[in-house]
């Protein structure tokens, strides 16, 4: 198993806490992990992307141009990442403020309201745990024991208290993902 | 096994630097690595080891307290990026004049000047030739994982030790800012003044005691016969890493007939491209240079006769691709592949300006 992974949008939509909660689940259930950043003088409202990669074996290059799942948030995004998927490969979108919907035919697209489902649960923090309960619905590369591990892991203690909400929230995305073009 | 934990390469440095015994770490913050300073002021090790963390007011500053704990046989380090490392390299020529051991992570940004935050490798010259006056070399270890940023601080210090001389590790803003999984070793404590003193009481200014000879720790030697024979001391040490102290890895290279060396970052994205080339048949494979200096002369030297073709790819205009040049001597070509202004190359990049080369 090897999954290559892009998460795109803004700065603040929790984009990289995402994929760091990825990549400890990806520990937990015994793989190897990789997390890259984009970094820059990007803050809240700038773009933001992680280029997670999960794998069975040694990882070499942590830098892709090919993903086997790219993770959208925002419309710059979409312009620079939908031709970055692989055929056959998946692209999740949430709608919010997105004019340019993807075009592919050879990948498989879903979307995922984040923000709408987020704000019926009275969280729009755990904007980015609905997010991942839609990726790992499509792709189930850690189970949701794992994923819990590892918010456990990458979240202060103080607000562990939080975890059964942020767990509620990956249940949500689980369920309300929607398909758009299936192959 | 120990657990492993998710950490970005800089925060690997910071808690390797307080798990081998360092007395000591002067910085000053800078982009892309203000996250080795940041971990051990939360980590506060004067709580614990009493290892000292302070923000100097520069990088010049950094430089000379370093310069001032290693002449008391204490493990001393500074970390910054490009710019501040150039700051810097007047203190690194006294450190290595006055064979000072110490240790520099430099996690390299785009240069010239102010450049760019993103990733680089120019001050590869900077790191190997020199970079302050005068006829000195640094050991210089160039980490390609964050597992290595751990290791290397710890090898680091033993190199500089042994040699009695400032060492570097040259990272960059890929190795800094990624996060893997790193395993945390075993602690070692900090030598106690005793120790120190059984140790380089022969050369460290531990405080006289009677009996023994007044230790002076200078680079400056007025005297054109002394001063020869210190530079003769210098070199000697540098033949004796060249000797001793190469290190590099190996990957695919046994039936290889065209091999990519590369290091840090690189070598990893180019670990990819050699799995692409595997699957179109292409007998490519990697030689990647753990010790930039000493430099795997022999090495190259030893691969080039099963070889049609070498090939350096960096994050700069061409700068180690001189040294294995140097180590070919004209019996094959040796190509290039960078990318400048903070861009990273993906493996299919690389692979394309492989192909592009050999088919010239």
């Amino acid at each position: 198993m090897k999954e290559e992974i892009i998460i795109a949008g803004f700065g603040g939509q929790g984009v990289l806490s995402m994929g760091k909660i990825l990549a400890y689940s990806g520990i937990m259930q015994g793989q190897e992990v990789t997390w890259m950043p984009s970094y820059g003088p990007e803050m809240r409202g700038g773009t933001a992307n992680v280029t997670v990669i999960l794998s069975d074996k040694k990882i070499s290059s942590p830098i892709l141009s090919k993903f086997d799942t790219a993770i959208i948030l925002n419309q710059q995004s979409m312009d620079k990442f939908e031709d970055g998927v692989k055929p056959g490969g998946l692209l999740i979108y949430d709608p919010n403020g997105i004019t340019r919907h993807p075009k592919r035919k050879d990948i498989n697209v879903c979307t995922i309201a984040a923000v709408d489902l987020s704000a019926e649960l009275g969280n729009s923090k755990a904007y980015n745990m609905v997010v991942l309960g839609a990726f790992l619905s499509k792709k189930p590369i850690v189970n949701l024991e794992n994923v819990i591990k590892g918010l456990k892991k990458s979240i202060p203690e103080r607000h562990h208290s939080l975890i059964p909400m942020n767990e509620q929230a990956i249940k949500v995305g689980m369920e309300k993902i929607q398909v758009i073009n299936s192959l | 096994m120990a657990e492993k934990i998710l950490m970005k390469g800089n925060e690997a440095i910071a808690h390797a630097a307080i798990r081998c015994g360092c007395d000591g770490y002067f910085g000053y913050p800078i982009t892309p690595q203000s996250e080795i300073m940041e971990t051990l002021m939360e980590e506060q090790p004067w709580e614990t080891t009493g290892m000292v963390v302070l923000q100097a007011e520069s990088e010049t500053s950094s430089i000379n307290m370093i310069y001032g704990g290693a002449c008391c046989g204490k493990k001393v380090m500074t970390s910054s990026s490009s710019p501040g490392v150039s700051l810097m390299c007047e203190g690194l020529s006294y450190l290595a004049g006055a064979e000072l051991p110490c240790l520099v992570v430099n996690v390299v940004r785009g240069g010239p000047g102010l450049g760019t935050i993103q990733p680089g490798q120019g001050d590869y010259f900077q790191a190997v030739k020199g970079g302050g006056h005068g006829d000195y070399k640094m050991v210089v270890l160039a980490p390609s994982s964050a597992q290595e940023m751990y290791d290397f601080v710890d090898l680091s210090f033993e190199l500089a030790f042994k040699y009695r001389t400032p060492a570097m590790i040259l990272a960059d803003g890929v190795v800094g800012q990624m996060m893997e999984t790193v395993e945390l070793r075993p602690m070692k404590p900090r030598l106690t003044n005793e120790q120190i003193i059984e140790k380089y009481s022969s050369w460290a200014t531990t405080g006289k005691t009677p009996g023994r000879k007044q230790n002076v720790v200078t680079s400056l030697a007025l005297d054109s016969i002394i001063h020869e024979q210190l530079n003769n001391t210098l070199q000697a040490k540098y033949r004796k890493m060249e000797e001793d102290d190469v290190r590099f890895e190996e990957i695919m290279c046994d039936d290889a007939e065209h091999v990519i060396v590369a290091y840090g970052c690189m070598a990893r994205i180019c670990e990819s491209t050699v799995e692409m080339a595997r699957k179109e048949g292409i007998k490519l494979g990697l030689l990647r240079p753990i010790t930039l200096f000493p430099f795997p002369t022999n090495e190259i030297n030893r691969l080039v006769p099963q070889l049609k073709t070498m090939m350096s790819v960096e994050l700069s205009a061409g700068q180690m691709v001189e040294d294995v040049r140097l180590a070919v001597n004209g019996r094959i070509p040796v190509n290039f592949f960078g990318r400048l202004g903070g861009i990273v190359p993906s493996p299919d990049e690389v692979f394309e300006a492989f192909k592009k080369a050999i088919n010239k």
